[in-house]
């Protein structure tokens, strides 16, 4: 099974056309991939099917917004994989998962 | 369909929230001068207006979803789909299905038909967001009394 990394790098590569082997735990979304927010719709859709989550970007952005995150936090790969995985946790420790 | 006012829905056959899908009516006028140009001998409705009725019927969907509490604006189209001529008197019949709310976004799939016979379709992105204006919700108001957005749908979980 691949690692939460691996499927998000495969979803940005196939969703904005960016080589899979440019895209490492390290890249930043935004800043070193150079995804917009609108494809980010894209990517979030493709990551909330494939993981069966909802990731709350409104949330996330609010708190970059707001001086309490940085983009860092959520938009390097390798982080945004880490909150996945948190969320996906959360989903199946929930009552009734 | 008021064409000039770019409404193109003209009522809302069914409104399923439990089922996260809508059923609505949009009637092709039978001139206008848009007919005049696309084409002349051969007046067809132009793919980006289906494509727009799409959209709005995904739209008073969303709004049912979310108890009109948030104005969806297109973001996305994908995959859209002009399967067939939809000439000036059709009646389109157009079912929008919710394929996923995210955070600030929902996903629909859209079939538009006349009679059985499916004409246009389409996955359609929209971003969610507070009504940038008053005037826009008292106007989204008015447009859902006035094409029969069921009001009691939102009202009673």
């Amino acid at each position: 099974m691949s690692s939460t990394f691996d499927q998000i790098a495969n979803i940005i590569a196939e969703t904005c056309d960016i080589p899979r082997d440019t895209i490492k735990p390290e890249s930043h979304a935004i800043d070193d991939l150079g995804i917009d927010s609108l494809d980010f719709l894209d990517i979030a859709f493709a990551i909330d099917k494939a993981f069966g989550i909802k990731m709350p970007l409104e949330k996330w952005t609010q708190e970059v917004n707001d001086g309490k995150a940085t983009t860092e936090q959520y938009f390097v790969l390798q982080n945004l994989a880490d909150r996945i995985d948190e969320l996906v946790a959360a989903k199946n420790a929930a009552p009734g998962a | 369909m008021n064409l000039d006012y770019f409404t193109l829905i003209d009522r809302i056959v069914d409104l399923n929230l439990d089922e996260k899908r809508i059923t609505v009516e949009a009637q092709v006028p039978v001139a206008h001068t848009i007919f005049e140009g696309h084409f002349p001998g051969f007046p067809i409705m132009p793919g980006v207006l289906l494509t727009e009725a799409m959209a709005q019927s995904s739209g008073w969907l969303i709004l049912g979803v979310l108890k009109f509490e948030r104005m969806p604006f297109l973001a996305i189209v994908k995959e859209a789909k002009m399967r067939g001529f939809v000439s000036p008197g059709s009646l389109l019949t157009i079912e929008a299905k919710l394929e996923h709310e995210g955070s600030g976004f929902a996903v629909t799939k859209v079939k538009g038909r006349i009679g059985k016979e499916l004409k246009c379709s389409a996955e359609l992105t929209f971003g969610l967001a507070p009504f940038p204006d008053p005037a826009l919700r008292v106007h989204m108001d008015a447009m859902a009394n006035k094409i029969g957005f069921p009001l009691q749908a939102i009202t009673h979980d």
